[in-house]
């Protein structure tokens, strides 16, 4: 089985991917190649399955894969719960992060942290590191004692999501959207982080509709998501042909 | 991957650990089944009351029968006073030290942890099991400073002036047909009086144990906190299960004088078998407070809200309560404010969990008389159904008879969203725990209200609620 060889020597493999939510098909037959410490970027327009992409790969229950297979480490994702799949080091940045009432960001990073690692972490070594993390990101240190999200402004829910990120450190990165909506200072911050979390061994798909965050981080690939397919890959300069031609060329 | 459907194991009845494990039934004496002119004279003189207490019980039990059931909330059809024993002494007096206590009944104390909290934590303990209360004690520095701590069979023959006074004239008879069960029967509890200015600093608990089946208990608590003084008082309830129908109809009297603080807190945690129909309420005099916090768990069906009379100016009432109701339960609980002076503010917080069918309802009552102007009321309800057979209602009733007031008014009821458990297990959390993450999250304000060792109840009673639940 040369196939399955080669996918098995890949990180991250996804072959003739079909999705629904609900009646309607969103990705019709995608196919993405990824390989450890690479950045890719998935660009596309609205309703094109960006991220029906990054909830596919982190296992939302909303979406059923039809047809196709996830193969992530060898091993293949499609029915793997999204617990399970955080533990073999996926992590997906929100668009919309929930607001969890009751839980302190602290309590939540540490459980999270013991519930991927599987093993204790204690309190005042786990304090010094989100310290440390949350200073990269100019989060005041309060944010620690506030609870999960609740009462965050767009930014700092952002901010949020990039924290959890370098507290985790996953293998598999997915950041939905994650510039949409902040500030020019704001971006900067988390194109720190980011780049912060960039290494050899993580790899990264930034989702998105700009290219406020791309400045900054100088991703090996850019793809072209449109009516459920990736319609083209390339590098950096196809940035140039959106920024010109938008995707409609691209449409059936 | 194949759901296995089996793993969907249904709990029926949690297991809920120290709570249930049951005493062989023993009993020094009890009464018939059954409520009559001769039980009620019967319990009096096994007490050896006072004549004036004896009237007070047979009038009680005259306003008993003319009453009916109330027609409003849960159904409590099944309950049937012909079949309940209204009193049983157990085979013990009153002590002052574990020590004297019966094994078997100090047993029970010991696993639900009282003699260790009073030696770590409380300034005084009154124990009761079934019908009578087995063991009160009060720190002596306390009793120096004029602190009473006693049972109310105590009270009544060595406080006779104030008890006549102050007994049943908050909650009268006439009140409801329960209150008027509780006048003709009632049996145990605790009477606290804290004289003027005396800050007690650390908390005085009531524990209330029901071990006999098919058997009521009506404990009396009456609580004087005088001018300036403060006490937060902790009362604790439970029972193990049997397949017979346990009846608690007890009440609580709180006077708190000017400037006066009292803070109430209850764990009711009763087994599933039983109807807690119990009235509590407190009258608060200019510029006093009243806190309650009050948690109820266990019960079949629960009927519960407390009241805080606002009487004099400046007077504050605060209640936080959170009510869980499981399979097969109706919890109606709620709490009731009466502003009848004018700058009284008061505010009402409560949180309830309904799961497996479990019904919770808050039921509220907010009046606002004409004499109360420049009062301030704030009500928040949230409640949270796990579960699509679960019910929640919400229904506050508002009486406001002044325009000069200042009121708000919040209700929420929810279910866990399916996208905060797919967030939280995004971060390698399971099901299960994202769900109990959730519930803790939502109850939490409440929580870090109650006496630690029921915060730490409470979390283990979420856990084993949400055990098993998860296919």
């Amino acid at each position: 089985m040369i196939r399955s060889m080669v996918m098995e020597n890949k990180f991250l493999l996804i072959r003739d991917l079909h999705v629904k939510v609900g009646d309607k098909e969103i990705l019709r037959g995608l196919n993405l190649d990824i390989n450890r410490g690479e950045v890719h970027v998935i660009m596309g327009p609205n309703g094109a399955g960006k991220s029906t992409l990054a909830n596919v790969l982190m296992g939302n229950p909303k979406y059923e894969i039809t047809k196709g297979e996830i193969v992530y480490e060898g091993k293949v994702l499609n029915d793997m719960k999204v617990d399970e799949r955080a533990k073999l080091g996926i992590f997906m940045s929100f668009q919309y992060p929930e607001e969890i009432p009751g839980i302190t960001v602290e309590n939540f990073l540490r459980s999270a942290k013991m519930a991927i690692e599987d093993k204790p972490i204690k309190v005042m070594e786990f304090k010094k590191v989100l310290k440390e993390k949350m200073k990269l990101l100019e989060m005041k240190e309060e944010y620690a004692q506030r609870y999960l999200n609740e009462g965050f402004s767009g930014g700092e829910k952002k901010k949020s999501e990039i924290l959890q990120l370098l507290i985790l450190n996953p293998k598999l990165a997915i950041l939905d959207e994650t510039d949409s909506g902040l500030d020019v200072d704001a971006v900067k911050i988390v194109a720190k982080g980011v780049k912060e979390h960039k290494s050899e061994e993580n790899s990264i798909i930034i989702i998105t509709h700009h290219n406020n965050l791309l400045e900054y981080l100088n991703p090996d690939y850019v793809h072209f998501l449109v009516d459920g397919r990736i319609v083209k890959s390339g590098d950096i300069s196809l940035i140039d042909i959106v920024e010109k031609e938008g995707f409609e060329s691209f449409k059936n | 991957m194949d759901v296995d459907i089996s793993r969907k194991t249904y709990v029926e009845d949690i297991d809920r650990g120290i709570y249930d494990i049951r005493n062989e039934f023993k009993y020094s004496y009890k009464v018939e089944k059954g409520l009559t002119e001769k039980i009620v004279r019967e319990i009096s003189e096994k007490k050896n009351e006072p004549e004036w207490m004896t009237e007070f019980r047979l009038k009680s039990l005259e306003i008993y029968n003319k009453l009916d059931v109330p027609v409003w909330g849960p159904n409590i059809d099944e309950l049937d006073i012909e079949n309940i024993v209204t009193y049983v002494k157990p085979r013990t007096d009153m002590k002052y030290s574990w020590e004297d206590v019966p094994e078997d009944i100090k047993e029970t104390f010991t696993r639900l942890g009282i003699p260790e909290a009073e030696h770590k934590s409380l300034a005084g303990v009154g124990a009761q099991y079934d019908s009578e209360v087995v063991y009160h004690n009060l720190k002596g520095y306390l009793a120096m400073k004029g602190v009473i701590y006693t049972d109310m069979e105590t009270a009544v023959r060595e406080y006779e002036d104030i008890i006549r006074k102050h007994f049943m004239t908050v909650v009268p008879p006439s009140d409801h047909k329960f209150a008027a069960l509780h006048g003709a029967v009632w049996s145990g509890g605790s009477f606290v009086y804290i004289p003027e200015g005396v800050h007690v600093d650390i908390p005085l608990q009531s524990y209330f144990r029901l071990n006999a089946p098919g058997a009521g208990q009506f404990e009396h608590t009456l609580i004087i906190v005088e001018k300036g003084a403060f006490l937060h008082f902790i009362e604790g309830c439970s029972a193990p299960k049997y397949s017979v129908n346990n009846l608690h109809a007890g009440c609580v009297e709180l006077i708190v004088k000017e400037g006066a603080r009292l803070r109430y807190s209850t764990i009711e945690n009763w087994s599933k078998n039983m109807y807690n129909l119990n009235t509590k309420r407190a009258v608060v005099e200019k510029d006093g407070t009243i806190e309650w916090v009050s948690g109820s768990f266990g019960s079949k069906v629960s009927m519960l809200y407390p009241m805080s009379i606002l009487k004099g100016e400046r007077a504050r009432a605060e209640f936080t309560g959170i009510t869980f109701a499981g399979n097969g339960q109706h919890l109606d609980t709620g709490a009731k404010v009466v502003h009848t002076a004018p700058y009284t503010t008061s505010s009402i917080n409560t949180k309830s969990i309904s799961k497996d069918g479990g019904v919770a309802v808050y039921r509220g009552a907010l009046v606002i008389t004409e004499n109360a102007h420049h009062s301030k009321s704030t009500v928040s309800c949230e409640s949270l159904m796990l579960d699509n057979k679960s019910r929640s209602d919400t229904i506050p009733v508002m009486d406001i008879r002044n325009d000069e007031v200042d009121i708000g008014h919040e209700a929420k009821i929810g279910r866990i969203s399916d996208e905060a458990i797919f967030y939280l297990m995004s971060r390698g959390i399971s099901e299960e725990e994202a769900k109990a993450m959730i519930v803790r999250g939502f109850v939490e304000p409440i929580a870090k209200e109650l006496p630690l060792e029921y915060a730490v109840e409470m979390n283990n009673l979420i856990k084993l609620e949400l055990e098993g639940t998860i296919g």
